[in-house]
């Protein structure tokens, strides 16, 4: 009897489980995916709101703060007509150049000096106190002595944004290199590897997503320094045409470079990181 | 016929003394298993003969030749594969031939014989991490022996396997043995993996290492010559063998 009223019973309960568990797991982590970007479409949304109504009410003179058609327009004008000289994709190409010129220019020396840095004893004494000296250093700070040492010309532009880079290539591909499991390394050595093959074979590839990672920062370091390196004599780049601009107090210039040069640095970020993804697939998956 | 041999051998880290005037002689076609509690300096002998560690006293000999440094006779497998995540796991095995610069197209077809060896066909285009735990094993095992060593030198290698697959590689390890024609020196925690495995299991304990005992036992030659697993492990004489191994490791020892 007892039998019978239990195997009658089981499947009314069964599903009533059923009926609960599914509406309390689910939608909550559905809406905190959501959520988090729903959050921060809204708060650019807000700030632009904030930024265009500010200026309709005209509660600060359009010299402080233009209004976001004005800054519109003034892309558009000077993607076609262009401001000091030069179209705005003069501009770009300009810094662009000198950004990736230094970038080449810190990956052939600092990725080099990682590795001594991660691998000898010897490499770390000499390498780890003149990185650590040239690392907090401004680039407004060292500007002038580039400037005194190689002149007003391009190759000046370049150092100063190659050595703000430097730093983070270096230190990077160190901390890569220390990294690399000790393991992979004696496997290798035991398969034959002699020490030049372990560093091509084993150091580098392991250390890859470090590198990556340092260029990433790098290219967030160069960025940066842009404007301070167009700071001396140059005729064309974004940096150039801010303080142009800033000279005349033209500031929806001011703004819309200040906007072009944020985007840019998006993109950087964007396609990076994309190559990440395609050169290194197996970052964090050991 | 090439030994590898240990010779009254002493490992000293720190000046600390790890392992005290062991001796280990290994030919080819042995299977030797260290066995031992924690700290016994197991993993340090297997590193001197890897040639990775020097000994502080003794001498660690190849067919006769003192060994300096690692060498390709002698193919090292960890417990944690060391696996190269950015090669596929052909050109993984195919490691040990690229450093000696054979062609590709012969690397390619030799990696893919070993990883038939290994049973895991058909895999050598996958990356390392779509592969499970028993597969980066095998992965492993087929890339030491395709530098074509004297010597296997095993550190642990199925500890991080869960039960299951772990008693499936050691018939896998059995067979690769015999096939391959080596000799195996290798590091284990498992009472039973040592029986199942060893042609000789060596005994330490710890404080500091030292051999206590040395067992000449002869299960997996009888799987070798063609007894199946189980009938060896439902054999009267495999758990009798298991007690005394059992009492040797822990002789002395209060539970």
């Amino acid at each position: 009897m007892s039998v019978t009223s239990y195997s009658e019973r089981q499947p009314t309960g069964t599903g009533e489980t059923d009926a609960l568990s599914v509406p309390w797991s689910r939608p909550t982590r559905k809406r905190r995916v959501v959520s988090s970007r729903i959050i921060s479409a809204a708060t650019i949304l807000v700030v632009l709101a904030a930024w265009a109504l500010s200026a309709r009410l005209q509660l600060v003179s359009p010299v402080f703060l233009p209004s976001p058609a004005a800054v519109w327009s003034k892309f558009i004008v000077v993607i076609n007509d262009g401001f000091v000289d030069a179209t705005l994709l003069q501009h770009i190409t300009a810094s662009l150049g000198r950004v990736f010129a230094a970038l080449v220019a810190a990956i052939i020396v600092g990725v080099p000096v990682g590795l001594a840095i991660g691998i000898s004893t010897v490499g770390r004494g000499i390498f780890d106190p003149l990185l650590e000296f040239l690392r907090p250093i401004p680039p407004l700070a060292y500007l002038p002595l580039v400037i005194i040492w190689f002149g007003i010309g391009e190759p000046s532009k370049i150092l100063v944004i190659a050595i703000a880079m430097l730093a983070p290539v270096a230190l990077s591909t160190a901390s890569g290199v220390r990294g690399v499991s000790k393991e992979r390394i004696d496997a290798a050595r035991s398969l034959g590897a002699t020490k030049r093959q372990v560093v091509r074979h084993v150091i580098l590839p392991s250390a890859l997503p470090s590198i990556l990672t340092g260029l990433r920062i790098a290219l967030g370091a160069g960025w940066s320094t842009l404007v301070a390196a167009e700071l001396v004599a140059a005729t064309r780049g974004l940096g150039f045409m801010i303080q142009s601009a800033a000279q005349f107090l033209v500031t929806d210039v001011v703004v819309m470079g200040i906007l072009v040069i944020a985007t840019i640095a998006f993109v950087l970020e964007f396609i990076i990181r994309r190559v990440e993804r395609h050169l290194v697939p197996w970052a964090g998956r050991e | 016929m090439p030994h590898l041999v240990l010779n009254k051998v002493s490992v000293h880290y720190d000046g600390q003394p790890a392992v005290e005037n062991v001796s280990i002689d290994v030919a080819k076609g042995d299977f030797v298993v260290l066995v031992g509690r924690s700290g016994c300096g197991k993993t340090s002998l297997l590193n001197v003969a890897a040639g990775l560690v020097e000994p502080a006293r003794g001498a660690a000999t190849i067919g006769g030749r003192p060994i300096t440094g690692p060498g390709s006779d002698r193919a090292v497998v960890f417990q944690n594969d060391a696996l190269f995540p950015w090669l596929t796991a052909r050109e993984n095995v195919a490691f040990a031939l690229r450093l000696r610069g054979v062609p590709q197209a012969e690397r390619a077809r030799r990696a893919d014989e070993l990883l038939a060896l290994v049973k895991l066909d058909g895999v050598g285009d996958k990356r390392i991490w779509e592969l499970s735990g028993g597969m980066r094993q095998r992965v492993g095992l087929a890339r030491a022996l395709a530098a074509e060593p004297e010597f296997l030198l095993l550190d642990e290698p199925l500890g991080a396997l869960d039960a299951l697959t772990r008693e499936r590689m050691q018939t896998t390890l059995l067979d690769l043995w015999t096939a391959a024609q080596v000799g195996v020196l290798m590091v284990t925690h498992g009472i039973e993996e040592a029986l199942v495995l060893a042609t000789r299991i060596v005994v330490l304990a710890p404080g500091p290492g030292r051999v206590v005992r040395t067992f000449e036992t002869g299960f997996s030659r009888r799987y070798a010559a063609g007894e199946p697993i189980r009938a060896i492990k439902a054999d009267p004489a495999f758990a009798a063998a298991r007690g005394d191994l059992t009492d040797a490791i822990f002789e002395g020892e209060a539970a």
